[in-house]
C-alpha cells in the first residue's frame, strides 16, 4: 500500500472515488470503509453536513446523491462514484441568494443551535422539489424524518409551508 | 375569565434614545442565522487542527468490576496507533473531580477521569487510544483486553435501598450518597390531623439531555508558550479552565479554553466536567501535538450525565374546600456511579411547593448511588419531577372532593399581593426560599381562557358520552432562574469603531450574539450594526460562569446593561474633548457622536478609539481624555428571581392500544421582562418538545445488572415533528425586581411542567376506568396496564 499522507487510509484498502459535489468534479482516493458524510467533512472541508447520530436516525447528515435525500452517514463514499453529490453549502444560489426554505427557516426561528438544520434544509428541499406541501400534517410529515432537540418543531412548520408558497405561488396553503 | 390581565407587549425597563428605535423587547432576526442555514456554522468537530491526532476510549462493558490486567500490546502494534495510557499509566490524572455543588452531609466518593482499579458504570472510560484517526483508534480499542471481576450492580434507587443490596462502594456500608430533610410549620402534627389525607408513589425514568451535537474536546500544548489551548464542546468554558489548571497544576492563565462559535446544544450535560476532559488535553501535552476527541453517540448513550430519576413518596393534607394545610415528600434520587453535583436534587427539594400557600412542609431527599452513568442536570433540573409530585397530587384532591382541578389550584395560589414570598424553606445556597414575583392566578386565568376551559369540559363531556378516552390536565410551576454568583460583560470599543460585547457565557442556540447586541443598544443609544459580540474564549474575559440554569439573560443580561452604560459616558468623554461641547449635549447618530444633534459638530467612533485607545507612541494626549475605553461589569444576583407558568392539555387515550394523542396544549408563561419574544418563544416551545419526549417517550433504560438497554435511537425515541403537537401560547411579563432589566429565566419552563400536566390528563381520560398513572413516560403498555388493573378504587 502506497504511503498516504491521509491518516483515514491507514492499514486500509482504498479506492478512487469521482464524484460531483455542488457542481464541482472531486477525485480523491479514500478508505473503503469512508463514510460519505467523513468524505464531504474531513476530505472535503464540506463542514456543512453534520452527524449527529451515525446510524441514520437523526437526519443531521441529510445531503443529496442523484437529487435524492440520503443519510450520508449509511453511505460510504466510494458508493458515491460517478454520482452526483448536493450539500447544504450548495443549497444558496451562486450569487449568495438564499433558497426559498433556507429564508423561511430564518424569518420563523426554525433553527436555534442549527446543528440540526443542515440535515432539515436538505430533507424539506427533496420535498419540496416533488410538489408543494400545503398542509400543517404534510409539512410534519416531511420534517418528521428528522430530529431537533432545540425548537420544537413550530417555526419549522410555518418555514415550510412559507417555502412551499414561495416555490408554488399557485398552490393552495394553510399559510396566510 | 378573562386575558386581560396579560400586557400586549413586554414592560420596557431601559430609557431607551429619544428617536432611536428600541431594540429590547423588539423581535428582531438572528445574527447567528446566516451562516448556520449556509453549511458555514463552525462547531468543535469542524475545527482546523491539521495532522490532529484522533482518539478513542476503551471503556468497561460491566456496570461493576475490579480491573485486573489491561493488556495493550496488540493495539500498540497497530499502524497509525500514536499511544495508549490506561488509567494506571497516568498517576498524575488521579485525583478526584469535585463534585459540582456539594453539601456537607454528602458522602464524597471520588470520580477520576480514568479509574485505575474500579469501575462503577458501563461506559467509564479505562483507557484512551490515540491514533492518526479516529477509525484506527477504533480498530485499536477492538484490541486492547481487559480482565474484569465482574461485582454485583444495582440499577435503581430501590434496589440501592433495599437491606441486602450490592454496595456500589466498596467504602460506605449503603449506597446512601446524602439524606436531607427541610421543614417548614409542623408538617407531622398537620398530617395527623388534616381532615382529608392522600399519599401516592410516582416514578420519574431516567432521560437525557441528547444535544444533536455530542461532545468532544480537542487540544494544542504550545511548547514555546508554555500555553495549552483548549477547545471543549462546554456550556462553562471558565469551570473547564479552572479544573483543567487544577488537575494539571498549571496557572489558570496558561490554559486558554475557547469554545467554538457555534454549539450544538448543551441542554446540561455540556456544562459539566467529564473525565475525557482531563485525560485529552493532557495526552495532547504530553504527545506534543493536537488531539481531538469527538464522542458519537454510542458513547453519548452510555458516557454522558443524565438525569431525572427519581422515585417521590408524597402525601398530602387538606381541608373540605380543597386547601392545602401540609405536603410532606420524601423523594429517592438517583446519583448515578458518583456525584456530580447535588444541583438536581436540591432544586427538587425546594421546588415541591410550586405556586401554592401551604403552611407546613416536609420535604426530604435519599440520594442513592447506583451503578450507572452519574446524573446533573438536564433542561429542568430536578423541577420537573417535583412538579410531577405537587401537581398530580392537586388532581387528586379535586378528584377526592368532586371539585373541579383548576379551582382547587386557585384557591391554593399565592396571591399577587403577596410577593417577596417566602415558602418557608431554604434555598440551596442556605438562604430563605423566596418568590421575588409573579401573578399566578392572573396567569391562570388567562391560560384558562385562552383554553376556554369551560368549553373544553363540555366537549370532554360529550365525547365521553361518546365512548371516547378524553382527558384535560393541568401543570403549574415556578423556576428559580438567573441564579449567582456572578457573570461579566466586557466592552471595548475596538480600532475599527465596533462596540465589542465579550461574554464569558457560552451560547447553545440561545442567539446571545444578537441579543447581547439588543441589549448593548439601548444600553448605549448606539444602533446595533455597530456591535459585535463575542463569547466563550477565557482568554478573552477572566472570569465566568457559564450558561446554564436559565441564568445569563438575567445576570450576562445585567452586566452588559450596566457596562453600556458606562462605556457610552467613556466614550462621550472623549467626544466632549474633542468637540469642545459638554457630554450632555451628545448622542450617537450612526457610528459618529454628535454634539446638539448638529451632524456638522461630530466625531466618528475611529477618530474616538484613535485618540483614546490607540494613541501615538511618545504624544501626550489630549487634555481630559481617558486612556482606553473598555468596561467591564459583573453582576451578582442578590438571590434567584422565579419564572412561572401553568400549561393546559386535552388528551385522547386510544383505548384499543392504549396510544395517547394531545388535542390541545396551552402554555401559559411568565418569565418577566422579554428581551427578544420571537426568541424566548423559540425557547419555550424549543423546552416544551423535551418535556413531551419526558412525558411519553424517552427512557435511558438500564436493566437489572447495570446494563444500559436503550443505547441507540431505535431504542430511546426522541420526539419528531410528528409527535410534538402544536401549542398556542399566552405571555405574562412580571418584571424581576432583582436585576435592572426586569428579567428572568426563560430556558426550562417550557419543559418543567409537561410530564405533569400530560399525566394528569391521561388519568383524567382514565377516569371512567379509575386507572391511576404513576409512573413516567406514560408509554401505550402502562396505559394499557393501568386501564386493565383490577385493585383500582
Ligand atoms: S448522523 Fe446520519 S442520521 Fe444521524
Ligand atoms: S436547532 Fe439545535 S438541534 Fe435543531
Amino acid at each position: 500500500m502506497p504511503e498516504s499522507p491521509s491518516g483515514t487510509r491507514t492499514g486500509h484498502e482504498t479506492q478512487v472515488v469521482r464524484t460531483t459535489v455542488n457542481g464541482v468534479e472531486r477525485e480523491a482516493e479514500v478508505a473503503t470503509r469512508l463514510t460519505l458524510a467523513d468524505f464531504l467533512r474531513h476530505e472535503l472541508r464540506l463542514t456543512g453536513t453534520h452527524v449527529g447520530c451515525e446510524h441514520g436516525v437523526c437526519g443531521a447528515c441529510t445531503v443529496h446523491v442523484d437529487g435524492a435525500a440520503v443519510r450520508s452517514c449509511l453511505m460510504l463514499a466510494v458508493q458515491a462514484n460517478g454520482r452526483r453529490v448536493d450539500t447544504v453549502e450548495g443549497l444558496a444560489g451562486p450569487d449568495g441568494e438564499l433558497a426559498p426554505i433556507q429564508e423561511a427557516f430564518s424569518k420563523h426561528h426554525a433553527l436555534q443551535c442549527g446543528f440540526c438544520t443542515s440535515g432539515f434544509l436538505m430533507s424539506v428541499a427533496e420535498a419540496l422539489k416533488e410538489g408543494p406541501i400545503e398542509t400543517e400534517q404534510a409539512a410534519r410529515e416531511v420534517l418528521g424524518g428528522n430530529i431537533c432537540r432545540c425548537t420544537g418543531y413550530a417555526g419549522m412548520v410555518d418555514a415550510v409551508l412559507e417555502a412551499s408558497q414561495t416555490s408554488y405561488p399557485t398552490a393552495k396553503g394553510e399559510h396566510a | 375569565m378573562t386575558a386581560e390581565a396579560i400586557a400586549e407587549a413586554p414592560v420596557r425597563p431601559v430609557e431607551a434614545t429619544p428617536g432611536k428605535q428600541p431594540m429590547i423587547g423588539a423581535p428582531v432576526r438572528r445574527r447567528e442565522d446566516r451562516r448556520l442555514i449556509t453549511g458555514q456554522g463552525r462547531y468543535l468537530d469542524d475545527l482546523e487542527l491539521p495532522g490532529a491526532y484522533e482518539a478513542a476510549f476503551v471503556r468497561t462493558p460491566h456496570a461493576s468490576a475490579r480491573i485486573r490486567s489491561i493488556d495493550t500490546t496488540a493495539a500498540a502494534r497497530l499502524p497509525g496507533v500514536i499511544g495508549i495510557w490506561t488509567g494506571a499509566d497516568l498517576p498524575e490524572l488521579v485525583k478526584p473531580i469535585p463534585p459540582k455543588v456539594s453539601n456537607p452531609l454528602l458522602r464524597d466518593m471520588p470520580r477520576y477521569p480514568l479509574p485505575p482499579e474500579r469501575v462503577h458504570f458501563v461506559g467509564e472510560p479505562v483507557a484512551v487510544v490515540v491514533a492518526e484517526s479516529r477509525y484506527v483508534a477504533e480498530d485499536a480499542v477492538e484490541l486492547i483486553e481487559v480482565d474484569y471481576e465482574v461485582l454485583p450492580a444495582v440499577s435503581s434507587t430501590t434496589a440501592a435501598l433495599a437491606p441486602d443490596a450490592p454496595r456500589v462502594h466498596d467504602e460506605l456500608d449503603d449506597n446512601v450518597a446524602i439524606h436531607v430533610t427541610q421543614v417548614a410549620g409542623e408538617p407531622e402534627e398537620a398530617l395527623r390531623t388534616a381532615p382529608h389525607r392522600l399519599s401516592e408513589r410516582f416514578v420519574i425514568a431516567r432521560g437525557g439531555g441528547h444535544s444533536m451535537e455530542c461532545r468532544g474536546v480537542a487540544a494544542r500544548y504550545d511548547v514555546g508558550t508554555g500555553q495549552l489551548t483548549v477547545w471543549p464542546s462546554t456550556q462553562s468554558p471558565h469551570y473547564t479552565r479552572n479544573m483543567l489548571a487544577y488537575f494539571y497544576g498549571m496557572d489558570e492563565d496558561d490554559v486558554r479554553v475557547v469554545v467554538p462559535r457555534d454549539s450544538g446544544g448543551g441542554f446540561g450535560p455540556k456544562a459539566q466536567f467529564h473525565g475525557e476532559d482531563a485525560v485529552i488535553p493532557y495526552v495532547a501535552m504530553l504527545l506534543r501535538h493536537p488531539v481531538k476527541w469527538i464522542e458519537d453517540r454510542s458513547e453519548n448513550f452510555v458516557a454522558t450525565m443524565m438525569e431525572r430519576n427519581q422515585v417521590h413518596h408524597v402525601e398530602v393534607g387538606f381541608d373540605d374546600d380543597g386547601k392545602l394545610i401540609v405536603v410532606k415528600n420524601v423523594f429517592e434520587h438517583d446519583q448515578g456511579a458518583y456525584c456530580a453535583g447535588l444541583q438536581v436534587p436540591m432544586i427538587t427539594l425546594s421546588t415541591l411547593p410550586g405556586q401554592y400557600r401551604i403552611p407546613n412542609i416536609h420535604t426530604e431527599l435519599i440520594g442513592c448511588y447506583t451503578n450507572m452513568v452519574p446524573t446533573s442536570s438536564v433542561r429542568g433540573a430536578g423541577r420537573p419531577q417535583a412538579v410531577v409530585a405537587m401537581e398530580r397530587m392537586m388532581d387528586r384532591i379535586a378528584e377526592h372532593l368532586g371539585l373541579d382541578p383548576a379551582e382547587v389550584r386557585l384557591r391554593n395560589m399565592i396571591r399577587a399581593d403577596e410577593f417577596p414570598y417566602k415558602v418557608g424553606l431554604t434555598f440551596r445556597d442556605g438562604s430563605p426560599l423566596t418568590y421575588d414575583s409573579g401573578d399566578f392566578p392572573s396567569l391562570t386565568k388567562a391560560v384558562l381562557a385562552r383554553f376556554d376551559y369551560d368549553g373544553e369540559r363540555e366537549r370532554q363531556a360529550l365525547a365521553r358520552s361518546a365512548g371516547r378516552l378524553v382527558g384535560i390536565g393541568l401543570g403549574a410551576y415556578v423556576e428559580g432562574c438567573g441564579l449567582g454568583p456572578y457573570e461579566g460583560a466586557r466592552l471595548r470599543l475596538t480600532n475599527d469603531g465596533t462596540v465589542l460585547v465579550t461574554l464569558a457565557a457560552t451560547p447553545l442556540g440561545q442567539g446571545y450574539e444578537t441579543i447581547y447586541a439588543q441589549i448593548a443598544s439601548d444600553a448605549m443609544g448606539l444602533d446595533m450594526e455597530h456591535i459585535a459580540v463575542a463569547t466563550g474564549d477565557t482568554s478573552r474575559i477572566p472570569f465566568g460562569q457559564g450558561s446554564f440554569a436559565s441564568r445569563t439573560t438575567v445576570t450576562a443580561g445585567s452586566a452588559t446593561l450596566q457596562a453600556g452604560r458606562e462605556l457610552r459616558e467613556k466614550i462621550f468623554e472623549v467626544a466632549a474633548v474633542l468637540l469642545g461641547a459638554p457630554a450632555e449635549e451628545l448622542c450617537f447618530q450612526g457610528d459618529r457622536v454628535c454634539a446638539g444633534g448638529d451632524p456638522g459638530r461630530s466625531v466618528s467612533l475611529r477618530d474616538i478609539v484613535q485618540v483614546s485607545n490607540i494613541g501615538k507612541h511618545g504624544i501626550t494626549m489630549p487634555r481630559g481624555v481617558p486612556a482606553g475605553i473598555e468596561v467591564t461589569s459583573y453582576f451578582s444576583p442578590e438571590r434567584a428571581s422565579y419564572a412561572s407558568g401553568i400549561h393546559a392539555a386535552t388528551v385522547e387515550v386510544d383505548p384499543d392500544t392504549g396510544q395517547i394523542k394531545i388535542l390541545r396544549y396551552v402554555i401559559g408563561h411568565d418569565c418577566g421582562n422579554v428581551i427578544n419574544p420571537l426568541l424566548v418563544d423559540g425557547q419555550v416551545l424549543g423546552g416544551f418538545a423535551h418535556g413531551i419526549g419526558n412525558a411519553l417517550y424517552e427512557e435511558s433504560f438500564y436493566d437489572d445488572a447495570g446494563q444500559p438497554q436503550s443505547a441507540s435511537y431505535l431504542d430511546y425515541s426522541l420526539p419528531s415533528a410528528i409527535e410534538v403537537p402544536k401549542v398556542e401560547l399566552v405571555h405574562q411579563f412580571t418584571p424581576s425586581p432583582l436585576n435592572p432589566l426586569g428579567v428572568k429565566g426563560a430556558g426550562e419552563g417550557g419543559t418543567i411542567p409537561v410530564p405533569a400536566t400530560i399525566a394528569n390528563a391521561v388519568e383524567d381520560a382514565l377516569r371512567p376506568f379509575g386507572a391511576r398513572i404513576t409512573s413516567l413516560p406514560i408509554t401505550p403498555a402502562k396505559v394499557f396496564a393501568a386501564m386493565t388493573a383490577t385493585n383500582h378504587r
